[in-house]
């Protein structure tokens, strides 16, 4: 299978690798999938609680070249959105971006609830 | 050193040259039809048919007489077990097989049971191995085939060909082998295995693609099969269809150079695959091999990298054509069905690669292979949440993931 060229970037230079402080308060994190379907991504995003800016993504995630660029993609968008921003990235944005063949939607997919579990995440400790 | 790397020896080889230089003749000069009865152009080439069925016989302990020529293994292995199941059907409707056989032996397999015939799938352990003493249990007096591969096209593993022979002859039941991953690399010999069919293709052994055989024992027991397809009446009747002359001869000059220097390529090549094995081992750890330590095909290494998806890793070693049990590389989605049965958890499934070496691959080819694996496995997983959970003392089968 080819791959498209920004797949192929974001493959061979992953945006905002790394991992965030889980205990931090304004941190929250997402991870979705499973080992068994072959893929899992964790996202973390640091937000400035008065502004409820994002200011800092981290991913790390296990899958295929589709599945790491999806997801150093959804760190490069989220990052200096407001959180219900954020909210409402669409997957197919990102198939749109990425030139993701239909067999790699999914992957896609589940780089936009890693988004939603994070800010899901940070809003349920902010509740705490 | 050239790049990329072929490592996919078990998916296919390239011809030798002096294979090809022997087929060329066939291709212009003497073309003539082996089947033409009344002229020289006939008479020509079905005396080099003849010479290469002999020779193909020979190498596996048969009879030029035995060797019926088709279009590759898959359709060995059609013919045989569909050719078998019809014939046989009044005897019984009962078959043998394993459930990490290649598809073109299960999915025939299925065609049948369709039809009313009933197949059992043997256990297999995590190491490929089947159990002895299951077979000869499974063998009923409606059991008309047991159909056991020579070796794994994916993990390598061998089957004690000798011993399932023994049982079979002694059960009146039956042996095919696919043995398109043994011939030429490892001893096979029909006699002394009591294998009554055994499928083969040439685009294993260095040879041209679209040629294979199906040996079909003609004495102690003979073997009778139904076609599978109609025609001319060629190979007696077994498979019409005229014969692909410069695929015969190319099927039997490879088989020749792989017979001649069989015992000490299964040892440079069995050399090589410790060297792979320890050089990524002695690197990083998290590393699971798929298949038997060493009852396995002197070429095959299938490894599972831990916390490390198998495409992507292929994409890290854009330099290495390998192949991977991951399911983002096959068109089903699914991980590979033979890891599956040997009970390998799907996850270390979609971590497997498997390395193939042949005849061209170098020390140094192997070890280029090895420093290029290491670096991505490394940085993969960098990257992996999986493999920092781990780190982390997080054990992964605790955790409660959102399948999608």
């Amino acid at each position: 299978m080819a791959y498209s060229e920004k797949v192929i970037d974001h493959y061979n230079e992953p945006r905002n690798v790394g991992s965030l402080d889980k205990s931090d308060a304004n941190v929250g994190t997402g991870l979705v999938g499973a080992p068994e379907c072959g893929d899992v991504m964790k996202l973390q995003i640091q937000v400035n609680p008065k502004t409820n800016e994002i200011v800092d993504a981290k991913f790390k995630t296990f899958g295929c070249g589709s599945a790491i660029a999806s997801s150093s993609l959804a760190t490069e968008w989220v990052k200096g959105k407001s959180i219900d921003q954020a909210m409402s990235i669409q997957n197919t944005e990102i198939v749109e971006e990425l030139s993701l063949p239909p067999v790699k939607i999914h992957c896609s997919v589940l780089a936009e609830d890693a988004i939603k579990a994070a800010i899901s995440d940070y809003k349920s400790r902010k509740e705490d | 050193m050239k790049l990329p790397i072929y490592l996919d020896y078990n998916a296919t080889t390239p011809v030798d040259p002096k294979v090809v230089e022997t087929m060329m003749p066939f291709f212009t000069e003497s073309f003539g039809n082996a089947a033409s009865r009344n002229h020289s152009f006939g008479w020509q080439v079905e005396k080099v048919v003849e010479d290469a069925r002999e020779s193909i016989g020979k190498a596996i302990g048969a009879g030029g007489k035995e060797i019926v020529f088709t279009s590759g293994a898959t359709e060995s292995d059609n013919l045989a077990i569909l050719g078998v199941a019809n014939f046989y059907q009044k005897k019984g409707k009962h078959i043998i097989t394993s459930p990490i056989e290649h598809k073109a032996v299960i999915d025939p397999c299925h065609a049948l049971e369709q039809q009313g015939y009933e197949i059992t799938f043997l256990d297999v352990e995590k190491n490929g191995c089947i159990d002895l003493n299951q077979l000869a249990d499974s063998i009923r007096d409606d059991t008309i085939l047991v159909s056991l591969m020579a070796g794994n096209n994916e993990i390598g593993t061998l089957n004690p060909l000798k011993e399932i022979g023994e049982i079979t002859r002694e059960k009146g039941v039956l042996f095919h082998t696919d043995a398109t991953q043994g011939v030429g690399k490892i001893p096979i010999d029909v006699e002394e295995m009591k294998i009554d069919l055994l499928s083969m293709s040439a685009h294993k052994m260095y040879g041209p693609k679209g040629i294979g055989a199906l040996y079909v024992r003609r004495k102690k027991p003979r073997v009778r099969l139904s076609p599978i397809m109609f025609g001319g009446g060629h190979e007696r009747g077994m498979r019409s269809g005229t014969l692909n002359v410069t695929g015969i001869v190319g099927f039997a000059k490879a088989l020749e150079l792989s017979m001649d220097e069989m015992a000490s390529e299964a040892e440079r090549l069995t050399g090589l695959r410790q060297r792979l094995f320890e050089r990524l081992t002695s690197e990083l750890d998290y590393i699971f091999l798929n298949g038997h330590p060493t009852e396995r095909l002197p070429n095959n290494l299938n490894l599972s990298f831990g916390y490390v998806e198998g495409e992507s890793l292929m994409m890290g070693v854009s330099e290495l054509a390998v192949s991977s049990g991951s399911a983002c590389t096959s068109a089903s989605l699914e991980p590979s069905y033979v890891l599956r049965a040997l009970g390998v958890g799907d996850d270390l499934a979609h971590s497997s690669i498997r390395f193939g070496m042949g005849r061209f691959t170098t020390v140094e080819e192997v070890d280029y292979a090895a420093e290029q694996m290491i670096s991505a496995v490394k940085r993969l997983r960098e990257m992996s949440p999986l493999y920092e959970m781990v780190q982390e003392g997080v054990d992964l089968s605790t955790v409660k993931w959102s399948s999608h």
